[in-house]
């Protein structure tokens, strides 16, 4: 335990430093790292945590980058302010769309999301109310404003960006573990069993994919911010597989798991640049490789663990 | 006075009739078995009371309440916890996580609550935590509150299932063959157990093959034989009984 804290820690420091010793294009890099890990933790809820397959969570990003920029570039509205705007447009977005769908099994609710995915883009490059913007998007959306403070340049967003990934991490991790938590799990694990001790499943269906898609439009604000262009290409379906797969490789239902998998899945492509077309090649065989010898991800989820004084108490009450 | 009414319940699958016509009460505070051979609708009387079947016709009525067609989680909370027959928990999460699931319907708070870790939502984990720790001991599995499900014996695994439904709060707790699995020295205790359950005021409904648990424990058995009830008594009468030695003793089960 003492061990993780440290590892964690060293690791915390190493990312507050990375920018005084990175360049602007990996800094970048690591920006969009952090953006794909705000989006794998958020949908790591809904896959991971209540085993729903989501393969359409771009969607969501999507409706919150686009509620962030036309809110903001029609009525001037600062893009920070506009998270909570972002964050309930996704919300109610995933609401209307999970609705209909949610009591699908497996299978079949990860082609309805696909789907959800698919119409998004589509009514996006078609220029939906004619606010979209069509297929070349939304321009000229504003840089986020802090105290006076312009964020400007890849190292100040980096600040910004995982200063919201280090928020995240810390109320994703209180939630999992919860009531709410753990009926995501229990729901996972048997859907039957789970109703059967009283929790209301579709309740708990729709829940985390409100909390997920709401967390995803926020992610979706920030990148209209750092941007300041937004365009359909950003949000398509290979958007969601990458999510997804974060999730997946990286370790479903664990926090450390999705975050390394985001490093493993948007750094390392950088980093076997020179390659070319080979690096996705290998990329891909690794993925192979991986889902056959280490199904539960590189680092899967250790068990909760419960204070054990409070054992000893109730073995005397008992 | 009756805990739990059935009245008349009708259900079929396809062509085959799995209930029929089938009625009787519980008595609150008893101990009540359901017995007969395999296939007679036994499990199927147990879906339908928790409401994972809709019956074709009928009425349940627990504790004054229409609970027929109710969502299964509307009926835990209402007062009725069950087992399974085959095992169901929740494999991969720890012994006290699963009974932890059972005091799901009796907390309250939600995603909000737990991400701000308001006093309220500590206080109710806190308290969670302590029950679910007692339902564990009273089942004798406090040593293994933090193993995994799937590492327990099975004999365990079937008495966790009992903790999580008693960690329900219930009025009622319907067992669906819990000492099946079991060896002769587990089924002993197994019969304790349900007698401590009773002590607690807790209605118990059971299922069971093993017939000489169901003779030992329970204070009246309702027999069904194709889906229909052909007897229903204290369990003296009920070995007497020719429709039911030629329906299900004498089958050699
Ligand atoms: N979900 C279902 N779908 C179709 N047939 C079922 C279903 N559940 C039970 N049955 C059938 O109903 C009959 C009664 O089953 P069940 O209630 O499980 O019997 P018991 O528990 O007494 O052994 C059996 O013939 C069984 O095959
Ligand atoms: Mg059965």
């Amino acid at each position: 335990m003492n061990k993780k804290l440290y590892i964690y820690g060293a690791i915390s420091v190493l990312l507050a430093v990375a920018p005084f010793f990175l360049n602007a294009y990996w800094v970048d890099v690591l920006n969009m790292i952090g953006i794909y890990a705000i989006l794998a933790l958020s949908l790591n809820l809904i896959v991971g945590h209540a085993g729903l397959f989501n393969l359409g969570h771009a969607a969501f990003y999507a409706v919150g980058a686009y509620t962030a920029a036309i809110l903001n570039t029609k009525f001037g509205i600062p893009i920070l302010w506009l998270l909570p705007a972002s964050a309930l447009a996704a919300g109610l977005f995933a609401l209307i769309i999970a609705r209909p769908i949610i009591h699908l099994r497996g299978d079949y609710l990860c082609i309805a999301t696909i789907g959800a995915g698919e119409i998004v883009r589509i009514a996006l490059i078609n220029d939906i109310f004619g606010i979209t913007g069509g297929p070349n998007g939304i321009f000229g959306i504003a840089r986020p404003v802090v105290f006076d403070f312009v964020i400007r340049r890849p190292h100040e967003f980096y600040y910004f960006i995982w200063l919201f990934v280090a928020v995240t991490i810390f109320f994703f991790r209180r939630l999992e573990n919860s009531r709410f938590g753990r009926a995501l799990n229990y729901l996972r694990e048997d859907e039957v069993a789970a109703e059967g001790s009283g929790i209301n499943t579709t309740h708990y269906k729709l829940g985390c994919f409100v909390l997920g898609a709401a967390w995803a439009g926020m992610a979706g604000d920030i990148f209209a911010a750092k941007m300041t262009i937004i365009a359909p290409e950003s949000f398509n379906f290979w958007e969601s597989v990458v999510m997804f797969a974060i999730v997946i490789l990286g370790g479903s239902g664990s926090i450390p798991g999705v975050l390394l998998g985001s490093f493993l899945f948007v750094g390392l492509p950088e980093m076997f640049r020179d390659f070319a077309d080979a690096r996705m090649m290998i990329f891909g065989l690794a993925m192979i490789i991986m889902m056959i010898f280490r199904t539960q991800g590189i680092l899967p989820p250790t068990p909760r663990t419960y204070p054990v004084e409070i054992t000893e108490k109730a073995r005397v009450h008992g | 006075m009756s805990l739990l009414t059935l009245k008349n319940l009708t259900k079929s699958f396809g062509g085959l009739m799995a209930v029929n016509d089938v009625s009787f009460d519980v008595e609150e505070g008893s101990i009540i078995g359901l017995i007969g051979p395999n296939g007679a609708g036994k499990t199927t009387v147990f879906n339908l009371i928790t409401g994972n079947h809709r019956p074709d016709r009928g009425e349940i009525i627990f504790n004054g309440i229409h609970i027929t067609g109710m969502l299964t989680h509307r009926i835990v909370s209402l007062g009725i916890g069950r087992t399974f027959q085959t095992i169901r928990l929740f494999q991969n999460l720890t012994a006290l996580e699963n009974v932890l699931a059972g005091r799901h319907a009796r907390m309250k708070s939600g995603a909000t609550g737990a991400m701000l870790r308001t006093p309220g939502q500590k206080r109710e984990e806190r308290d969670a935590l302590a029950s679910a720790l007692r339902e564990l001991s009273f089942v004798g599995l406090q040593e293994q509150a933090n193993q995994l499900a799937r590492n327990l014996s099975y004999g365990n695994q079937r008495l966790l299932e009992i903790a999580r439904a008693l960690a329900t709060e219930p009025r009622l707790v319907i067992l669906d063959e819990p000492a099946s699995g079991m060896n002769e020295q587990e089924t002993t205790l197994l019969i304790d157990l349900i007698r401590m359950i009773r002590d607690r005021k807790i209605t118990i409904l059971l299922i069971e093959h093993d017939m000489s648990l169901v003779m030992r424990a329970c204070e009246r058995i309702v027999v069904l034989e194709y889906g229909s009830k052909i007897a229903e008594g204290p369990p003296s009468a009920i070995k007497e009984d020719p429709k039911v030695i030629e329906a299900y003793l004498g089958t050699g089960d």
